[in-house]
């Protein structure tokens, strides 16, 4: 019982985190059709730069949040301004291969940069690799972070969603791009807001990944490989679907990591594919996810 | 609208235009010409060239003229590889493990094309990524076939006196070393390949492809059976694929099971949207330019700016200045020539006030994933 808390414990906050990337594969989508492939670039970025003025420079971890997030919302503009406006009106298959370019890009800049070893010190957050025992239950500090955090955003974006007027100009865009722009809403500039606020719910992903006991390493960009399953389950236009996605996804990887030992016939590290296997099966059911709508198509 | 200026078609047996014939007939014989003129380095430089433009061509006809976007082609190149692996394990020939490969890697095919039939556009590319991680999970769990994460050796092809794994051939006075004979085995692989899917292009079969590609919906009404269609296309793509990883396996003489991964698959996207989406030779001028980057980085590293020489050193490491590149080059290309390397050379064509005979042009990505 303990070790099935443990792992629910664990799965909620793994979750979270995959919750958040999620989100921001969904907040790009609805506002562009695409998904955008380098959002384990942009988490893998942040969390370097986070790390940078932390154990680099030397700055408190919330300033350098703040900066992580303030610089990282900055490249997912600059890029939309920049790259994407330019193919703006083309189809969904070259703007998608664009941002897998973009990904291979910000990948090997930051190898390139920082080397491909772990960065000591990580993210340089304060919890360390210490929490508080309930039961047999450890809670470390760092997913109890996550949990609340990823609580907090969630609110903050679905109240964003629902009652500002960019919400409302996104949900228009979402649902029909040329007749948003014929109404007068400012089509591009929700599109860049898409892209920045990709770029900040990817970082928070980052740094809370990255908290001990886990390590920083360019590696961490895959994590967000993890989470198209999770986007997927939910349905691409469903931010609902999303965080729903992020929890399943996140306790299935925690559940058959746990329980591993008495599955060996699954293979060696199976849990690391088996938010695949989840997504295949569910796909094979509902091919456009849980929460996802059947487009409805014209010829 | 008037038939005059109409340039020479194939007739209705298919018979090309002379000129053109004589053109791709150059081409071939400068092509069996070059392993005598370049040196070691560049030759099995122009192998890898080769080798890769059959898997590109493969993902050509699945993504360029079908229109569905896999990135699971490097599971279909594992599949090829450790097919092939397996069969001469067995004892058995070169001669049927190659083919035997890409049979294998077909079936398999089949076997996911139906899955992917539920799927669309961006649906089923996040699919083929998982068939990916399937598939490495598969390769290291089963180290019988596959040596497990140290990998394996690979079996040579060894046909009479070619010896590919030793010291090649020597027919009346003339050596082939072991890049030599790889070079001639995956030319002619490749041109026969690359003759199958241009034919294929012009069957029943090929054109409901790319009726599916340019209106799925559409050619449904017109009566193009689009999950025959689709399905086809998955098999011809996953044949060229597991050929490719077979020959690609051999040539370099040792895998393991981490190679198959979506990094690979990215790289042969990238071919043929460098090359040209939906053409016969996109895939092989895709090929030279991503498969022989890399190459020529490690050869001149020593005498370029800013990139490390060997490991430890400062600099970029030579395998991150690739990756940037081919992320830059897929990125310029889709801004600057979506059409690809083939639509440079069609538009040269045009400006030199050549038609291009017989020929389809590229395919815009517009074609692909619009809903």
């Amino acid at each position: 019982m303990t070790t099935f808390l443990q792992l629910l414990f664990n799965g909620i906050a793994l979750g979270c985190v995959y919750a958040l990337i999620a989100l921001g594969f969904t907040a790009i989508h609805r506002a562009t059709n695409v998904i955008n492939f380098a959002q384990g670039a942009f988490l893998l970025l942040g969390s370097y730069l986070v790390s940078t003025a932390t154990v680099d420079r030397g700055l408190p971890f919330a300033v350098a949040v703040l900066f992580g997030l303030v610089a990282m919302v900055v490249i997912g503009i600059v890029f939309q301004v920049l790259v994407l406006r330019r193919v703006q009106g083309q189809p969904v298959f070259t703007v998608v291969m664009i941002t897998i370019g973009l990904n291979i890009i910000l990948v090997a800049v930051v190898s390139a940069l920082f080397g491909s070893n772990e960065r000591g010190n990580g993210v340089g957050d304060p919890w360390g690799n210490t929490g508080v025992h309930v039961g047999g239950v450890v809670l470390l500090w760092v997913k109890t972070w996550t949990i609340v955090a990823t609580a907090a955003i969630l609110a903050g974006f679905f109240a964003f969603d629902r009652f500002s007027r960019y919400g409302l100009a996104t949900r228009a865009t979402a649902i029909d791009e040329e007749a948003a722009l014929a109404a007068g809403i400012p089509v591009r500039r929700v599109n860049a807001i898409a892209w920045g606020l990709a770029g900040a719910l990817a970082t928070v992903a980052g740094i809370f990944l990255s908290g001990a006991p886990n390590v920083l390493d360019p590696s961490i960009g895959d994590i967000a490989l993890l989470a198209f399953p999770a986007v997927i389950i939910g349905g691409l236009d469903s931010p609902i679907g999303a965080v729903a996605g992020g929890l399943v996804i996140g306790l299935v990887y925690e559940f058959f990591d746990g329980y591993s030992g008495s599955l060996p016939w699954l293979g060696h590290n199976f849990y690391s594919i088996a938010p695949y296997v989840v997504m295949i099966m569910v796909l094979l059911v509902k091919p456009y996810g849980l929460f996802g709508r059947r487009p409805v198509e014209r010829v | 609208m008037t038939a005059v200026a109409a340039p020479p078609q194939p007739d209705a047996l298919g018979r090309r235009p002379p000129a053109r014939v004589l053109l791709i007939g150059m081409l071939i014989a400068a092509a069996c010409t070059l392993p005598f003129v370049l040196d070691a380095f560049w030759l099995s430089t122009a192998d890898f060239i080769l080798i890769a433009a059959i898997g590109g061509l493969g993902l050509n006809v699945l993504t360029g003229y079908t229109g569905q976007v896999s990135l699971g082609h490097a599971f279909f190149l594992g599949i090829g590889a450790y097919t092939a692996a397996f069969l001469s394990d067995h004892g058995i020939n070169a001669a049927i493990w190659i083919p035997g490969a890409g049979i294998a890697a077909g079936l398999l095919g089949l076997l996911v094309g139906p899955i992917a039939l539920r799927l669309r556009g961006l649906y089923l590319a996040i699919v083929t990524i998982g068939l990916v991680f399937l598939g490495t999970h598969l390769f290291v769990n089963i180290p019988s076939i596959t040596g497990g994460p140290a990998g394996r050796a690979t079996p040579q092809p060894q046909w009479g006196p070619a010896d590919f794994g030793g010291d090649g051939l020597t027919v009346a006075g003339l050596t082939f070393d072991r890049n030599g004979c790889y070079y001639f085995l995956s030319l002619l692989v490749l041109v026969l390949a690359m003759w199958f899917v241009h034919n294929l292009m012009r069957t029943r079969t090929g054109r409901s492809m790319q009726a599916v590609r340019d209106r799925e919906i559409a050619a449904e009404l017109m009566g193009v059976n689009v999950a025959r269609a689709k399905l086809a296309s998955f098999v011809v793509s996953s044949i060229l694929a597991g050929v490719c990883g077979a020959l690609f396996s051999a040539f370099l003489f040792h895998v393991d099971p981490s190679q198959w991964g979506l990094l690979l698959s990215i790289q042969f996207v990238a071919i043929i949207i460098v090359g040209g989406i939906g053409t016969v030779w996109g895939a092989l001028l895709g090929s030279v330019f991503i498969t022989g980057l890399p190459a020529i980085l490690q050869q001149y590293s020593d005498s370029l700016p800013f990139l490390q020489h060997s490991a430890g050193e400062g600099g970029i490491a030579v395998s991150d200045a690739t990756n940037l590149l081919y992320g830059l080059l897929i990125v310029v290309f889709l801004v600057v020539e979506p059409r690809g390397l083939m639509g440079i050379v069609a538009r040269a064509n045009a400006s030199i006030g050549r038609r291009r005979r017989n020929a389809t042009p590229s395919v815009h990505p517009s074609a692909i994933l619009e809903e």
